[in-house]
């Protein structure tokens, strides 16, 4: 094992987990490379090889457009989540890329105290381990939820 | 029949008024059941290419009421109810599949894909001992058939033989508007269920209700998709429970009446950095960027430009209902075509910039008249009738699905 990787890439998805469940979302299409690809998908749907998705989007500035969306367009009531996420497995793919795949769940949180499990499912991901500032960056993200059913809303990204 | 008490009168008013307790009444829930979803409706079960070979099922939902969807080896599309005639047990487990006949796990009574029962394990025992005695007639229990009609690729279901032919149930205006989508053979590109913690009739009154659409989502009226000023219309068919309403092309004179009535959804200094996920292709060719469909009790076809999806209404419980959704494009899409309806799914569904307010909405009314029961909402945009109309400042789609309702409900 390539502990130095390991560690990187788990740094790179512990900071991403923590600026989602922090509310600090502008920062989140900066975990991607600029042509980065991030989609939520179910894992009925990952599994039949239907290309639907949650949500999807192609660049870092379609998920821009997510977060003022949700800043300034979108109601929705007041939520936070809370993220667990498992060890990862890491892969070198060449010297500049890695995958990794991670177990995930998501509590919401939502203003009334109510919270639920909102989400489980896996992280899989495939990294440019020298991005800008020569930080690892994705280059893509699939998030396959376990379940096809989404309660009420899907406004902040997993 | 489940009896509706006395206090349950619907108001003086008609259909300008909507009483709370009809979202929050046990006995009327059962009575839905009852009188709609096992009566003289039809019920949406999925689209076609769903069971594209012979032997292929799937499970879903008449209301509560489990049951089977079939392509049987003649071809034909079956659907019977999704219980063993035997302990009752459901018959069908898996979502989907592709079966020759379906066996109950319990006992290991089996069933052909019409639903007949064709075999009861052991029916004259082993041996001489035990089994069943010949004069017995399990096949008096066996899972009810349902009437089934194909209209342009989607599947419909009734117990009843009331139930008017679909064409004519769904009225012909609004048929057409379904042949203009289901044009050609479609590809099912994927789906999801949304959960809304509402009753099932806030979520397709949401749907008719043309009135909302470019009030609660921002993203319809800053980006000119849908606003209340643009050609456009709605048109009311069958008993009222049907509905289409569709918008034209967007065009650079439109009015600012949003901004000078200070509409929070038109609330400027909001663009897109990646405005292609609005580039889309009038591939119907009539110039119609958006078009909602709906046909009582539980279906909605939409076209929001490029993005298709058919959305299977399922109530739940009272104050809960099941969205399915399947988005769709067509045979003939390419690459690139494929990709463009993958951009725009992004407006729907349970994180898409317009459904997810949706999702939002109707339970903030099912919370909202939690202490209300007896006082009602007041539906008088566009009138007190039920008539087609060019504007879309109307409520009359909304009139409509109550007309429907209340013949069938008796109320």
């Amino acid at each position: 094992m390539d502990a130095a990787l390991q560690l990187t890439v788990e740094n790179l998805i512990a900071r991403y987990v923590h600026a989602i469940d922090d509310d600090r979302l502008e920062d989140w299409p900066g975990f991607f490379v600029e042509k980065g690809r991030y989609r939520i998908t179910t894992a009925e749907n990952f599994e039949r090889g239907l290309p639907l998705s949650i949500i999807y989007a192609d660049s870092r500035a379609m998920l821009a457009d997510r977060v003022s969306a949700l800043r300034h367009a979108n109601i929705y009531e007041a939520q936070r989540y809370r993220h667990t996420v498992s060890s990862t497995l890491v892969e070198r793919i060449d010297e500049h890329t890695a995958s990794a795949t991670s177990n995930f769940q998501v509590v919401r949180i939502m203003h009334t105290g109510e919270s639920m499990l909102f989400a489980s499912g896996r992280y899989l991901d495939r990294i440019f381990m020298s991005g800008d500032g020569d930080e690892p960056q994705f280059q893509e993200r699939v998030v396959v939820i376990d379940s096809r059913s989404v309660d009420t809303l899907l406004a902040i990204p997993l | 029949m489940s009896a509706v008490p006395a206090s349950r009168a619907w108001p003086p008013e008609g259909l300008a008024r909507v009483p709370y307790w009809i979202y929050q009444d046990e006995d009327i829930y059962a009575r839905e059941q009852e009188r709609i979803y096992r009566g003289d409706a039809w019920n949406f079960l999925g689209l076609e290419a769903e069971l594209p070979e012979k032997g292929d099922f799937k499970t879903t939902f008449a209301g509560e009421m489990p049951v089977v969807a079939t392509r049987d080896e003649t071809g034909t599309i079956r659907c019977f109810e999704n219980r063993c005639a035997h302990r009752g047990a459901l018959l069908c487990l898996a979502d989907r599949g592709n079966a020759k006949e379906i066996a109950c796990v319990y006992h290991n009574w089996t069933y052909d894909l019409q639903g007949n029962l064709t075999s009861v394990a052991f029916r004259r025992g082993i041996q001489g001992q035990g089994g069943m005695a010949r004069d017995v007639d399990p096949e008096s229990q066996a899972p009810r058939k349902f009437r089934v009609e194909i209209f342009c690729g989607l599947m419909f279901a009734t117990l009843s033989d009331e139930t008017p032919p679909l064409e004519r149930y769904i009225g012909p205006e609004v048929a057409a508007r379904i042949r203009r989508v289901m044009k050609e053979p479609v590809k099912i590109l994927g789906g999801y269920t949304q959960v809304l913690q509402s009753n099932w009739k806030l979520y397709f009154e949401n749907v008719k209700d043309t009135y909302h659409a470019s009030l609660l989502h921002l993203f319809f009226s800053t980006f000119r998709l849908n606003r209340l000023e643009q050609k456009g219309g709605v048109v009311v068919g069958g008993e009222g429970g049907s509905h289409v309403s569709y918008t034209m092309m967007r065009s650079n004179q439109a009015g600012d009446e949003y901004e000078r009535a200070g509409m929070r959804s038109a609330s400027g200094g909001y663009a897109l950095e990646a405005p292609q996920m609005l580039e889309s292709v009038d591939e119907i060719g009539d110039g119609v960027t958006l078009q909602i469909l709906t046909v009582f009790p539980g279906f909605v076809l939409q076209q929001i430009m490029n993005s298709l999806a058919v959305r299977q209404v399922l109530p739940k419980g009272v104050g809960r209902t099941e969205l399915v959704w399947t988005c769709f494009g067509y045979a003939s899409d390419d690459a690139k075509m494929t990709e463009l309806r993958m951009r725009q799914s992004n407006l729907v569904g349970p994180a898409g910039y317009i459904s997810l307010e949706d999702g939002a909405a109707t339970g903030f009314v099912q919370r909202g008249v939690q202490g209300a029961a007896v006082r009602a909402s007041v539906v008088e945009m566009g009138g007190r009738g039920v008539e087609s109309s060019e504007s879309r400042v109307t409520e009359t789609s909304v009139r409509g699905l109550w007309q429907q309702y209340r013949r069938h409900m008796g109320l």
